[in-house]
């Protein structure tokens, strides 16, 4: 150990918690922590986090949780002064990752979402699109999930400030459902299910419900998208129902953009 | 003419982000404007087109907070809209997972966001350093609302087991009655955190606000009814859009709520407390009464108080929904769609709820309107904030600027809700 080191006097880490376009939920997840939220208040300095305290400490920030999509200008630059106040960021949560529910303007008649909501669209200030933080800063890491699973946040946190790369699987719901000994919804009963391109992480929930999912921590590593619209298509899920599916709460990742693009191109009402 | 502007530009603990403006000439109000700078998220516009069993999920991501109330509202618009009555005991477990989102989202308010107001904290983390019993109870509250959320939902943010027509797979009878003895627990916390509360300080205010809340056939609102106000509205779900509308502000990406005649309202704890007193628990009536609250409360610095009854409603009433829960003989009732509109509304912890649907034949969605609690307080809220501003308008600054993100925090706003709120920023020249 350097003698810089030993020297220096131990300080906590600084954590600093940002919202973009969200639904606060990613966030709340961390004062959801009941059991542990007093503990990591004691191992860390809460240096920012307007929904928990009043205290707006200045950086840099050691840890910098960031929830939400960039859809305004001035959100756009102000990720990039968070991004130079942080040693280490990460992104929380399907909209910081994906762009979120929100993005679903990205896609074709995005336009015309402004003039539905707002009568008057000239005081709205907003960007044409709601775009992951990863578009606009480097990030260190992405934790998945609508909203992301608590225990994955701990685990995220501790690694992080402890300088380990965090454990968290890349592999698909499927795996998740194998070790709960969850019998496969679609081969035993055809429901319509994304978790075979779908991220683990949930503990295969909706299943557990006897629910297929629906995708809300994001594509898996190297999924099989195509593959899947196939299998949903034998068991009877038409196009609109596949577009759909792949255009959900993580539906601007790539690649469940490009697949729900092509089930839209093909014109039949199927 | 002498003006200065006050400023506050990050509101905190509140739920989403918003600024304040106070504009002061001459010793006197001049404007305040709460500015939702939280961006706009388009929920109305990307609800068209996508099938009608997908509206509780999707309007659940309006806000992490009270994803439950989204659910719930949705798919009764969608019940309605289809011609579909969920039977009493689907009713009842809705209620139940209901009433453990009112208690985790009221106990997160009283204890992480309000109280430091009313003891000189700048957070709940910096109050659980000099009372850690205190908050380590709160945050016990806290965690049984989310509990009965993931024992009936699946989790507590965003629960994935809501469906139109029911649930996906119903909760075992030992699962629910498993949480009883919790809740036992909770009802007598949560009668501690209103005796902890009333005696807090409380600055004399009396406001005279038009409450607006549902009022149901029988008992305390929570998922429906009829919607009365204190100067004599009665309405049905379908009417509500001939009484109020909404107003965009040209510095807020909130839609403003107000009556037809422009004049503004009250939803929340506050009115629904006002307007429904005699019908709380027999337990959480006397507790009430015991901390002080008559049966009507204006102030609304007291909202706090009224939040601690109303958990000790909610707690009362999921305990009785636990002890009598039987699994029901289907986990949903099959709903199919048929074109129309339905209307649906429900009491969110932070109040009226109202959502509308059109769908086609096929299921699926033409239009939408979704009005939440916080866009139809935010005129109110800037009432009250003319209010607190005119009386310490000699108030050094900073200080004003606390009295005003406290006045601000009485209402619990939810800005995520309301995007579709707020920056305090006084401005005096």
């Amino acid at each position: 150990m350097s003698t810089t080191r030993t020297t220096r006097t131990r300080r906590k880490p600084k954590l600093a918690v940002w919202k973009f376009a969200s639904c606060d939920g990613c966030q709340l997840t961390l004062l959801d922590c009941e059991d542990a939220l007093l503990a990591v208040a004691d191992a860390v300095e809460i240096t920012y986090f307007l929904e928990a305290t009043s205290v707006q400490g200045r950086g840099p920030y050691d840890l910098s949780l960031v929830e939400g999509a960039i859809s305004t200008p001035a959100d756009a630059e102000r990720i990039k002064a968070i991004r130079r106040a942080s040693r280490v960021l990460v992104t929380i949560g399907a909209c910081a990752t994906a762009g979120g529910i929100q993005a679903l303007r990205n896609f074709p008649g995005g336009e015309t979402f402004l003039p539905i909501v707002y009568p008057h669209p000239e005081y709205v200030e907003t960007l044409a699109t709601a775009t992951p933080i990863a578009d606009h800063v480097p990030v260190d890491f992405a934790l998945r999930g609508c909203p992301i699973d608590k225990r994955q946040l701990l685990e995220v946190v501790s690694a992080l400030l402890n300088g380990r790369k965090p454990a968290i699987p890349t592999s698909s719901v499927c795996l998740e459902c194998k070790l709960r000994g969850i019998p496969c919804l679609m081969v035993s009963g055809g429901v319509h299910c994304m978790g075979p391109v779908t991220q683990a992480g949930c503990g295969a929930l909706c299943p557990s419900f006897g629910r297929g999912c629906f995708g809300c921590f994001g594509p898996m590593e190297t999924p099989n998208t195509a593959v899947l619209a196939t299998v949903w298509r034998r068991h009877g899920a038409g196009r609109r129902e596949l577009v759909r599916a792949f255009r959900g709460f993580t539906g601007y990742a790539e690649p469940f953009r490009t697949e729900s693009l092509a089930h839209e191109d093909q014109n039949d009402q199927g | 003419m002498k003006t200065r502007t006050i400023k506050v530009e990050r509101l905190t603990r509140v739920e989403g982000e918003g600024a304040l403006t106070l504009r002061l000439r001459d010793g006197a109000v001049a404007g305040v404007e709460c500015r939702i700078y939280e961006p706009p998220r388009f929920f109305e516009a990307l609800l068209r087109g996508r099938h009608f069993t997908e509206a509780p999920d999707i309007t659940a991501r309006v806000c992490g907070i009270c994803p439950v109330a989204y659910q719930m509202s949705a798919v009764q618009a969608m019940e309605a809209a289809c011609g579909v009555a969920v039977p009493v005991p689907l009713q009842d477990l809705r209620r139940l997972l209901y009433y453990g989102e009112w208690i985790e989202s009221h106990a997160l308010h009283i204890y992480l966001l309000h109280a430091p107001d009313f003891l000189g904290y700048e957070s709940g983390i910096a109050l659980a350093r000099d009372h850690p019993d205190v908050v380590t109870r709160g945050l016990e509250l806290k965690k049984l609302g989310n509990a009965i959320m993931t024992a009936v939902g699946g989790r507590e943010i965003h629960p994935i087991n809501v469906r139109v027509g029911g649930f996906y797979r119903l909760p075992t009878r030992a699962a629910i009655a498993g949480l009883a003895e919790r809740l036992r627990w909770a009802r007598e916390a949560a009668l501690e955190t209103l005796r902890w509360a009333a005696g807090f300080p409380f600055p004399e205010v009396e406001r005279d606000y038009e409450l607006v809340a549902l009022r149901p056939a029988l008992g305390y609102p929570i998922d429906g009814g009829r919607l009365v106000s204190s100067w004599g509205l009665d309405l049905a779900a379908r009417e509500y859009e001939a009484h109020f509308v909404e107003e965009q502000a040209p510095y807020s990406h909130a839609l403003q709520s107000h009556r037809r005649d422009g004049s503004p309202y009250l939803v929340g704890p506050l009115a629904r407390y006002g307007l429904n007193s005699e019908r709380l628990t027999p337990l959480a009536r006397q507790a009430a009464a015991d901390a002080g609250l008559g049966p009507v409360c204006r102030n609304p610095y007291r909202s706090i108080l009224v939040r601690a009854v109303e958990i000790v409603h909610a707690c009362d009433e999921a305990l009785r929904l636990a002890e009598d829960y039987r699994e029901p003989d289907a986990p949903a009732v099959p709903v199919e769609p048929r074109a129309g509109v339905g209307h649906g509304w429900t009491e969110a912890p932070r109040g009226l709820l109202y959502h509308r649907y059109e769908i086609d034949g096929d299921g699926t969605i033409l239009a939408a309107n979704i009005v939440p609690p916080t866009a139809q307080n935010q005129r109110t809220i800037e009432e009250d904030l003319r209010v607190v501003a005119g009386e310490h308008l000699a108030l050094p600054e900073p200080e004003l600027a606390l009295r005003c993100e406290a006045a601000i925090r009485n209402h619990d706003p939810c800005i995520s809700c309301a995007t579709h709120f707020l920056r305090l920023e006084v401005d005096r020249g």
